[in-house]
């Protein structure tokens, strides 16, 4: 088959400690290879800038939300439109795009895989409906758990084995890769209007706690020996005060022993979640403390969920605060409750940097990039598109490499943001390789894709690389971060599988890449436990039969199936 | 041999839990359906071949599947305006196929609800859509709400599936456990069985809703004795009602979205949904007619960006209702032909547009014969989908689910005649390039 010879690159590829080394780059049949013969297609980078392909651990990409978000604003499709082609379809959309904009450009900025990061099982079909349409990356998604009653009742009785059947079998269902926790038990709260306020209140009716939910799934999780950790988006996001409920939380899973080399526990768009002060008068970031917890614990990572000024459209399976966001700022609001599963909302919103508590959050996400030490540790994220679209990772990158970028920003925010954190007082500038781990390397780790090729260039990983039109020798970053940002935007060549994406920020080919799932052994009886309890519920609750629940195989037309296999702890 | 759970391929309920009995590949019996839905499972007169015709008022003559295909993509690839209407009872994957005919040729893609839901549609662009599985309300509402709708004529096995009789974890009483309120224009069958009947005169929905509103946030004080022929003190027990609900639920029809104020009625309808979760949990959502009609909304939203009504002539998703639905386009006279699939105009649209139908080149895909057929210059019959095809459909509230295939026919599918006229429409239009 084909073969792609990359020469004279600067290459970071921190999976292999590979650091601005000067490399070629052999490339045979979709993977790196050690070397390959003479006649090879041959790319010469001339010294220039290349990457992994880009992995996006935590995106909203597909599903009934993003959906919903499409058909709420026609007004976010009419932006961000470029007319077919030859090769592509057409783009629509900014905070929303449309299946094929989601796509193409992703491998415009070099990225090449993207995790959906929210899949109710119900509705599971549709989100690979649209993921089978997104062109070009890799792409898998977390399933979600934190409100389920199979989950919950398991829990209240206290087995474990049943719970991991459970979880197993939902996977299976919606051809899942991890396990997705959203506002523990505050989904099933908001089936009457309600939320719990904090770790130990009990969810309504089910007598369980947020914090049982989240340690009981981490222990199922690593039962069932899944190749990500729980991931979990914590309770009382966006209130003022919450960053002690988010400490709290990491500390849950402080003694779960992971059985991969992995965290134990992966904490989503964390920016949300590390407010202090007790309203929004005096609500401060308190991204120094939770920084300060990661630096000194390691069973843990995070992402950041980086706010970008202007539009965006939140949408996430935390219902009540969509509802709380839509009242405060007199938004349209859809609400999307899913029957004994989960429930959701999407609401537009826009940032403005003339708000102070905006200002703030944008400072957040950036402060727990550079105050926590290790970079693997924190991951670069928007959640898009909760706190802005990802085609702004490019913005973020070069915020976090150069003060001067930051400060340029600074001054066009209001100042009385600046009372209300700290980034203007931070001095650190991230280097090629921390941009490497942020926006590749570390998302393939704590997603488990390593052995999957993904997130690095060593023999045998996937061809997936990302070629930018920068010179790392000749570039200070912390000076030029224009030009930075415009070449991470527009990648010299995207690379998927071997074949040519992108050149020169440009769509040449389209193919479609795969989906990853995982396929989990169960305990036995824990097995047989679980199916009565399931057989039941569809027999009694649900309003579809247990027949036509499951995602059938039509639906995930080029499947990665991981099978895992059932260890007690 | 008897199939189990089963997909009724009829209306909006999608209900899956059918069993239907299959013999020397013929279904002869249904079960668990409703009678509608049994009498398009078990299957009527169909149209046999291909047809074609010049003369719309002239007889029709059996074509080839090739020749038919091969005039319609004449047709289309030639045409500068063409109207690619209907969506509705089909699948997906057909659908998907629309989508991008319609990209090849330039068109309109326009799917039936824009003369139905479409204005539920506009309201969700003002307000959002608060709104959930049908599980979730039938394990949960104690009030429920039908406006302008009557699911005992349309949807006729919702109210025990779903919304009235059926039982669920915290509804464990199932009717005994809901307060339901009929909201219509006439006593409709749905409203004999309610426990309240609101007959509101036509067109007076959208005031008796601001009165309901205006009650509920504390300000009685501003509803005249009388609105909408609804007397005050009736606005009050009703507003009382909907307060005093753990979970409400509100369906709505096309007795709201087709009447004086349309898609305001359903801007209404949501703010009146989004106020009352300031104290309780409600819901609202369309009563949809077609078992699919909803698919094509999800299809057409994450291809193009937008719902319906998607104008391709830039060379980009453009949309505009008002200006590009296709009544809109027909009314202007701007269709130069039209493209009627899995949806019947001749039988909906309103006279003026089925006049500038007449006088265009009309190509109809669809198993059955309806008054599209009868404008039609072209017919090119295709497997029912749900019965003799495999696909995904999805339900009122938004679950996709997998339809089944009953049978085996020797027509091809939707998608296949799709497929071969965007080959044959990409030959023409190469060849002139």
């Amino acid at each position: 088959m084909s073969e792609l010879l990359i020469k004279n690159a600067t290459v970071y590829d921190p999976i292999n400690g590979i650091n601005g080394d000067k490399m070629d780059i052999a490339v045979k049949d979709g993977k790196i290879v050690d070397s390959i013969g003479g006649g090879a297609q041959t790319i010469d980078a001339q010294g220039r800038l290349v990457y992994p392909g880009g992995v996006d651990a935590h995106t909203h990409i597909a599903g009934s939300k993003v959906n919903m978000g499409r058909v709420m604003r026609p007004e976010d499709s009419r932006s961000g439109i470029k007319p077919r082609t030859k090769i592509t379809r057409p783009y629509t959309g900014y905070t929303v795009p449309n299946v094929y904009a989601m796509g193409y450009r992703y491998a415009e900025m070099g990225y090449t895989t993207a995790f959906e990061a929210a899949i109710p099982i119900m509705k599971a079909r549709h989100t690979h409906e649209e993921l089978e349409e997104i062109p070009i990356i890799d792409k898998g998604g977390l399933t979600l758990f934190g409100s389920n009653w199979m989950v919950m009742d398991a829990i209240r009785e206290n087995d474990l084995e049943r719970l991991a059947a459970y979880v197993a079998w939902g996977l299976l269902a919606s051809r899942g890769w991890g396990v997705k926790i959203v506002n523990p038990g505050g989904g099933e709260a908001w089936g009457f209007g309600k939320n719990v306020s904090g770790l130990d209140d009990p969810v309504p009716n089910f007598e369980v706690t947020p914090r049982q939910i989240i340690r009981s799934l981490a222990e199922a999780n690593e039962r069932l020996n899944l190749p990500h950790s729980i991931h979990l988006h914590c309770n009382n996001l966006g209130h003022p005060g919450n960053y002690e409920t988010t400490l709290d939380s990491f500390d849950i899973c402080k003694d779960i022993k992971p059985k991969r080399d992995r965290q134990a526990l992966h904490v989503t768009h964390v920016m949300f979640n590390s407010f202090g002060g007790n309203h929004w008068g005096d609500v401060q970031s308190k991204a120094d403390v939770i920084a300060n917890y990661l630096n000194n614990n390691d069973h843990l990572t995070i992402d950041m969920g980086q706010m970008i000024f202007g539009s965006a459209t939140t949408m996430t399976a935390d219902g009540p605060v969509q509802y709380a966001n839509a009242r405060t700022f007199k938004a349209r609001w859809s609400n999307g409750d899913v029957e004994l599963e989960d429930v959701s909302g999407v609401t537009p919103l826009y940032y403005s940097p003339n708000v102070y508590f905006y200002g703030m959050m944008w400072g957040i996400g950036q402060e727990l990039a550079l105050l926590t030490k290790d970079p693997w540790k924190v991951l670069l994220t928007t959640d898009h598109p909760n706190g802005g679209p990802f085609v702004n990772y490019p913005e973020v990158m070069t915020l976090l490499m150069s003060k001067k970028k930051r400060e340029e920003e600074i001054s066009k925010i209001v100042p009385k943001a600046f009372e209300h954190c700290m980034i203007h007082t931070i001095d650190r500038e991230l280097d090629w390789y921390d941009i490497a781990i942020k926006t590749r390397a570390g998302h393939a780790k704590v997603l488990g894709l390593i052995e999957q090729g993904k997130g690095h260039l060593g023999i045998g990983a996937d061809a997936d690389i990302a070629i930018y039109d920068i010179k790392p020798d000749e570039t200070d970053a912390t000076v030029e971060y224009d030009r930075v940002k415009t070449a991470f935007r527009k990648a010299a060549y995207t690379i998927k599988d071997g074949r040519i994406v992108v050149k020169d920020g440009e769509i040449t080919a389209t193919p479609m890449g795969r989906t990853y799932w995982v396929r989990s052994k169960v305990d036995n009886d824990g097995y047989n436990r679980m199916m009565e309890d399931l057989k039941m519920k569809f027999k009694d609750y649900y309003s579809i039969n247990m027949a036509n629940y499951m995602v059938q195989d039509e639906y995930v037309q080029h499947p990665v199936v991981v099978e895992t296999e059932y260890a007690e702890v | 041999m008897i199939i189990k759970d089963v997909l009724c391929p009829f209306c909006g309920c999608l209900c899956d839990d059918l069993a239907v009995e299959v013999e020397n590949n013929k279904v002869v019996d249904v079960q668990h359906a409703c009678k509608i839905g049994s009498s398009k499972i078990m299957g009527h007169d169909r149209i046999k071949a291909p047809m074609m015709r010049d003369d719309k008022k002239g007889e029709f003559r059996e074509v080839s599947y090739d020749e038919a295909i091969n005039e319609a993509a004449k047709i289309l690839a030639n045409s500068k305006r063409p109207l690619l209407y209907g969506w509705a009872s089909g699948v997906c994957e057909m659908m998907k196929k629309g989508v991008l005919l319609n990209e090849e040729v330039g068109g309109i893609i326009d799917n039936t609800a824009s003369v139905c839901h479409g204005p539920s549609a506009l309201g969700v662009h003002e307000k959002g859509m608060p709104t959930g599985t049908l599980g979730q309300f039938a394990n949960r509402a104690d009030v429920v709400v039908f406006w302008g709708c009557n699911p005992v004529q349309a949807h006729p096995r919702h109210m025990s599936r779903y919304s009235v009789f059926a039982k669920g974890f915290f509804a464990t009483k199932g009717r005994r456990g809901r307060k339901v309120i009929v909201v219509d224009v006439r006593k409709t069958d749905t409203a004999e069985l309610a426990d309240e009947y609101i007959q509101v005169n036509p067109g007076m929905d959208y005031i008796v809703m601001s009165a309901i509103r205006a009650i509920i946030a504390e300000h009685a004080d501003v509803v005249p004795d009388n609105v909408g022929g609804v007397s005050k003190e009736k606005l009050i027990e009703i507003a009382e009602t909907l307060k005093s609900a753990k979970f409400g639920i509100i369906y709505f029809g096309m007795g709201l979205t087709q009447s004086r104020g349309k898609y305001k009625n359903i801007d209404n309808a949501v703010s009146l949904t989004t106020e009352l979760n300031a104290n309780t949990k409600y819901s609202i959502i369309p009563m949809r007619g077609h078992y699919n009609v909803t698919g094509f909304g999800n299809v057409c939203a994450w291809e193009t960006g937008f719902i319906n009504a998607v104008d391709m002539s830039r060379g980009y998703p453009y949309y505009n209702p008002g200006e590009t639905c296709s009544n809109d386009l027909l009314m202007r006279e701007e269709i130069d032909a039209a493209f009627i699939i899995a949806g019947d105009a001749g039988a909906h649209f309103p006279a003026q547009s089925i006049a500038r139908m007449g006088k265009v080149p009309v190509i109809q895909i669809d198993p059955f014969h309806n008054p599209t057929t009868e404008m039609a210059n072209i017919v090119i019959p295709t497997k029912v989908s749900g019965v003799e095809l495999e696909g995904t459909a999805y339900r009122m509230d938004g679950v996709s689910l997998r339809m089944r295939k009953l049978v085996d026919v020797d027509f091809p599918s939707d998608e296949e005649v799709l497929d071969k006229i965007i080959a044959k429409v990409n030959e023409i239009k190469g060849a002139s390039s």
